[in-house]
Order: C-alpha cells, then sequence, then structure tokens
C-alpha cells in the first residue's frame, strides 16, 4: 500500500523541475483501466504539482477522457490507486472526491438548461460557504455573461454554455480543477478569454488539469505537458520540450506543426 | 444573503420564505386569489348540500397523492407510478391499529403509525431503487409493479387467517369499520366527521402546499431542480444524487400517506382497488394536466377531474357513467399535445407574455413585479 507521504517521497526531481509547486498534489500509480481485451490506460503513474497548469495531449483513443475519467470516478480503475492532496480517492463516490477539493468541467457542455445562468452558478455556490454575493457578480464578469444572467442556459450559445460550465466549476473555489476540452467549439476570441481566465485563476494559486488538443490554446496556457499514447506516457515536459520532440510530431502533431 | 431591515415586516419575511424561481406565482395578486380561493373553499360547505360537501373532502384526500407526485416528478424528475402505494399502505395500517386499538387513543395513534408506516416503505423502496441504481423510466415501471403486486396480494386475503388481532384485511371487499379520523386522547379529543373532517382535510392540505412551497424555494429545492435538469453535473458539485432523490421520495410517500389516512377514515373503509393500475395511474393524470411544476395546478386538477368524474359518473345526458375515464383521457391526451407543461404553466406564460407586451407599449410606465426582483 502506498500512502500519499510515499508518493512525494518518491517523486523523482525531474517532476517538479519545471512546476510552480515541488508538492505532487495528484498522483496516479499503476493505475490501469481495461474494457474488455482493450486496455484504455495501461500502468499510469502520472501527477500533478500543487499550483501548476498541466496540459495533457495526444492522439484520439490515447485514453485521455478515460483517465479524466478514472479521476472524477465516473469508472473505476481496474488496477492501480488514484491519490489526490493527501486522500486515497480510489474507493470514494464521485461526489465525495469533489468534497476534496476537486472540480470538473465536462467535455460537453452540461449546464442546467432550463434554468437562468445566476441559477445555474448558485447550484455549485451554494454548497460552499463563500460569500455567495460577490462570488456570482466576479464568476459573471470572469465569464462574460454579466448581460445573460437571468437568460435560460438552453438559450446561450455553445461557447458560452462552455463558459458558463467552467464558471460553474470554478465557483467551488477547488484546489485542482479538471478540464475536458475547455474551449472546443469556441471562437478564437472566446478561447482567448478562456486562457487568460484560466492564468489569472492560476495566478491564485489554482491548479489546473486540462485534456486538450487546440495546441494554440495549449501554448497559452501551459507550462508543463504530458503526452498520452496508446494508454500509457508517452512523453513529459515543457511546451517547447514537447513541440520539438521528433516522435511526439510523428505520432500526434503532425508535420506541418 | 441580502441586508434586510430591522423594521421589515413579518409579512414580507412569510412571503420571502414562500417565493422564489422554484413555484409558480410569486405575485401579490397571486396571494390575493389564493387567499380568495381558500376563503370560498372554507366557505363552500356553508352553501352546500352536506353530500357534496363530503364529496369534495375526498377529493382533498386524493390531492395529497397529486401534491406528492408533482413534488417528486415535477421538481426532481422522479416519475412514481407508484405513490398509491404508500396511500394504500397507510390506509390499510391506520384501519389495522385503529380496529385494534378501539378508543380516541387508538385512533390518533392510528393517524401517526399509519403515516409512519407510509414514510418507511417508501424509504425502503427509495432506498433500494436510488442506491441500487434504478433510474429513469425504470422508476416508473418498478413502482407501478409494487403497487400490482400489492393488489393481487391483499385481494387474496378474503379468508378469517388473513387478520391482524381483530382487523379483518378482507380481501376484495376490502376492511371495514375502519374508525373516524380523530385527534386527542378521552375528553380532550376531537373527531373530524363531515364538516369538521372537509375542514381538517382542507387545512391539512393548504399547510401542505404552503410548507412545500418554502422548502421548493430552499437551497434543498434548488438542489432538487438541479438533480431534475442533470444528475451527473449536479453530482460532479459534490451533491449526492441518490441521498437527495431518496429524501425527496420519502417526502412524496409521507405525503402520499398523509391522504391515505384522509381516505381511509373518509369512508371507513379500503379496498385493493387503491392499489389497481386504474388507481395508479390517476395521480399521473392529475398531475400531468395540471403541471407538473405546479403544486397548486396539480391539486386544482385533482379537485376539477375528480368533481367531473364524480357528475360523470351517473352519467350526463345521453353520456353514461362509462364515458368518464374516456373523457378524462382524451383531456389528457389533448393537454399533453397542446400543453405539454400542463395548464397552470401554460397559463403562467401566457401571464408572462401579456405583462410583457403590456410594459413594452408603454416603457415609461412603472416596473413590473418580475423586473424589480
Amino acid at each position: 500500500m502506498i500512502t500519499p507521504q510515499d508518493i512525494n517521497a518518491r517523486q523523482k526531481p525531474a517532476t517538479a523541475a519545471t512546476g510552480s509547486g515541488t508538492k505532487a498534489i495528484l498522483a496516479t500509480r499503476q493505475l490501469t483501466k481495461n474494457f474488455g481485451g482493450l486496455t484504455a490506460v495501461d500502468d499510469v503513474d502520472f501527477e500533478v504539482n500543487e499550483g501548476e497548469i498541466r496540459c495533457l495531449i495526444g492522439p484520439n483513443g490515447a485514453g485521455k477522457s478515460t483517465l479524466l475519467n478514472l479521476i472524477t470516478g465516473r469508472l473505476s480503475p481496474s488496477e492501480g490507486d488514484i491519490y489526490f492532496d493527501g486522500t486515497d480517492l480510489t474507493g470514494l463516490e464521485p461526489h465525495d472526491r469533489i468534497d476534496t477539493g476537486l472540480s470538473v468541467k465536462f467535455q460537453s457542455p452540461h449546464v442546467f438548461e432550463n434554468l437562468s445562468v445566476k441559477r445555474n452558478l448558485q447550484v455549485p455556490l451554494q454548497r460552499t460557504d463563500r460569500d455567495a454575493e460577490r462570488v456570482m457578480a466576479e464568476t459573471l464578469e470572469q465569464i462574460s455573461l454579466v448581460e445573460q444572467a437571468d437568460t435560460p442556459a438552453g438559450d446561450l450559445s455553445h461557447g458560452q454554455q462552455q463558459r458558463l460550465e467552467i464558471g460553474m466549476a470554478i465557483t467551488l473555489d477547488p484546489t485542482l480543477m479538471l478540464l475536458d476540452e475547455p474551449v472546443a467549439g469556441m471562437s478564437v476570441d472566446e478561447t482567448a478569454d478562456v486562457a487568460d481566465l484560466i492564468n489569472s485563476l492560476h495566478d491564485d494559486g489554482m491548479a489546473f488539469l486540462v485534456v486538450e488538443h487546440d495546441m494554440e490554446f495549449v501554448r497559452e496556457i501551459s507550462e508543463k505537458v504530458t503526452v498520452l499514447n496508446q494508454g500509457a506516457v508517452f512523453r513529459q515536459g515543457t511546451i517547447e520540450e514537447i513541440e520539438a520532440d521528433e516522435a511526439v510530431r510523428r505520432i500526434y502533431l503532425g508535420e506541418d506543426t | 444573503m441580502s441586508e434586510t431591515a430591522p423594521t421589515e415586516g413579518i409579512a414580507t419575511r412569510v412571503r420571502r420564505a414562500l417565493e422564489g424561481p422554484n413555484t409558480l406565482g410569486n405575485s401579490t395578486p397571486f396571494w390575493v386569489g389564493f387567499v380568495a380561493a381558500v376563503v370560498a373553499l372554507a366557505a363552500y360547505p356553508q352553501v352546500t348540500d352536506p353530500y357534496t360537501a363530503l364529496q369534495t373532502s375526498r377529493y382533498f384526500a386524493l390531492a395529497f397523492l397529486a401534491i406528492s407526485l408533482s413534488f417528486i416528478w415535477g421538481y426532481s424528475g422522479v416519475l412514481s407510478f407508484g405513490q398509491v402505494v404508500f396511500f394504500g399502505v397507510s390506509a390499510y395500517t391506520f384501519g389495522i391499529i385503529g380496529i385494534n386499538f378501539a378508543s380516541t387513543a387508538g385512533a390518533t395513534a392510528a393517524l401517526f403509525g399509519a403515516v409512519a408506516v407510509g414514510t418507511v416503505a417508501a424509504a425502503l423502496l427509495g432506498y433500494f431503487m436510488f442506491y441500487g441504481g434504478v433510474r429513469d423510466v425504470y422508476v416508473t415501471i418498478l413502482t407501478l409493479v409494487v403497487a400490482l403486486v400489492l393488489n393481487t396480494f391483499m385481494g387474496q386475503t378474503a379468508g378469517s387467517e388473513w387478520a391482524i388481532g381483530t382487523a379483518r384485511l378482507g380481501g376484495f371487499n376490502g376492511m371495514t369499520n375502519i374508525p373516524k379520523l380523530t385527534l386527542g386522547v378521552g375528553d380532550a379529543s376531537i373527531v373530524f366527521q363531515t364538516v369538521g373532517f372537509y375542514y381538517a382535510a382542507l387545512v391539512a392540505l393548504v399547510g401542505t402546499y404552503l410548507g412545500l412551497r418554502v422548502l421548493l424555494n430552499s437551497s434543498f429545492g434548488m438542489t432538487m431542480v438541479a438533480v431534475r435538469e442533470d444528475e451527473e453535473r449536479t453530482a460532479m458539485f459534490g451533491y449526492n444524487v441518490p441521498f437527495i432523490k431518496l429524501v425527496v421520495f420519502t417526502i412524496g410517500g409521507g405525503l402520499a400517506a398523509l391522504g391515505g389516512v384522509f381516505y381511509a377514515t373518509w369512508g371507513n373503509y379500503v379496498d385493493p382497488s387503491v392499489f389497481s393500475i386504474g388507481f395508479a395511474a390517476l395521480p399521473v393524470v392529475w398531475v400531468s394536466i395540471g403541471g407538473r411544476e405546479s403544486l397548486l395546478g396539480a391539486i386544482g386538477a385533482t379537485l376539477l377531474i375528480e368533481r367531473m368524474r364524480t357528475g360523470l359518473s351517473s352519467g350526463i345526458g345521453p353520456i353514461g357513467s362509462e364515458w368518464a375515464l374516456v373523457i378524462v383521457g382524451g383531456l389528457l391526451l389533448g393537454v399533453i399535445l397542446f400543453m405539454p407543461a400542463g395548464i397552470a404553466p401554460t397559463l403562467n406564460d401566457l401571464k408572462d407574455e401579456l405583462l410583457e407586451r403590456r410594459s413594452s407599449r408603454s416603457p415609461a410606465s412603472s416596473p413590473t413585479e418580475d423586473s424589480v426582483k
């Protein structure tokens, strides 16, 4: 049995070199997920450090979403453990994992379509002891939906719904924010806004794990990139290192990047 | 949330608890109309014949089924086809306790015992369903199956061996000699009959309605609505969705059980038809027609449809009583086709639209109720 202390003790210096913190806040150990004969996540030892922005990239079917779903608890692992902020998440229900300081934005927008933008934000906000009115006003500003505050979420554009869900997720004030393709379907301007938002929250100490395809966006936000391929960690490094890596270019980025 | 003036009146505070975006009817005209309707219902037994008043008090008992279904289905998306289970279990329990302890204290104990047993039944069924991962239409099927199983089971309890103490279950002929609705012990007790029963049921119904409004406009109500809209998203904000659904289902079961007590004491009789598919379908019909997301719509639809069914049961002109259910079915189809949300929410939307049109025509006029909030 590996305890959280062991994780920090075992941590290789290279892992922490580029992160903001030096302590791993999230760590997976020998994490494996089989679907029948297919191994979607294969013996992954993966860490996110305190306060860092980590991007997870890889070709389709690399296991990015499966890894994220294992962390949130939508899927349970075939083998291995997940530690977060000193807690073994592996046996916890999804909602209990959130209480340890995680927050999630799903891949396709999940908003409460019949409720107004404000009431959408109220749902996560009422679980916290934060000053609801102040955080509400602040969040509406951050996600640029001040004018839409009373609009039903179902009437928003796709990009606005994406932003709203990011806003809902951050009202929990998590230690680590998990974002699954947060800018999918967004315009260039909207993407830049979301990058700014992530960077400013990061400046306040929030850590991010972002699954993303848009390399432009990854460049805007990322300090460190993990490349998954065929369910395993293929490369880890700074965005410059990853983009310069021949093998990564071959499997994923394409020669024109 | 907001700073409140110390001089704020009780009325304002009460209204704030009762009002919110989760319930329809948050304006002063609504409350004036509501009070007028309650006063009219309170005056009704004084101006009509005792028989009609008695019939109406039966509709009140049934309205508990409607309000309980509106609460769980309309606000957390759990369509139970088996609210009659808790209604019927409570009615039988009241009979069993009341017959065995034939005194005012016994009847009072039967009231609380019956509601408790009905509530526990809902909690048990809810626990197995929601923690067992039963969702959506499977909840509907499972609850209906439970009703039908009870219907069959209670139907074969005609033999004298089917008795609990001195209370014979009675098979298809039902349980007879159920005592009257009673509160208190000995000399300090009230027995509710005819007009007294009418007022007891009316007060309980109005109290339940107002209580549910407070609950729905609280943060718990907000959570219920979130569960209805998107369970997975709600869970991923840290909410324990199975537990929330269990609490909602149990409250719904408790309200249906309260209705069951009124039903059993109304006719001093209950039979297995309370678990039949025909009876189980009625709450779904009332709530669909009145409006899932309107507690008052559900109550109103129950009173009107049941009044109409009573009227048709003696036949109107060439239309015989056998047409009653056909007409109710036609009404249901019409509402589902033309007003999928039900009558009360549709009327509310119409009102909003009219107000908007009027305020846009005179932009200088004072702001409307909604825009002040």
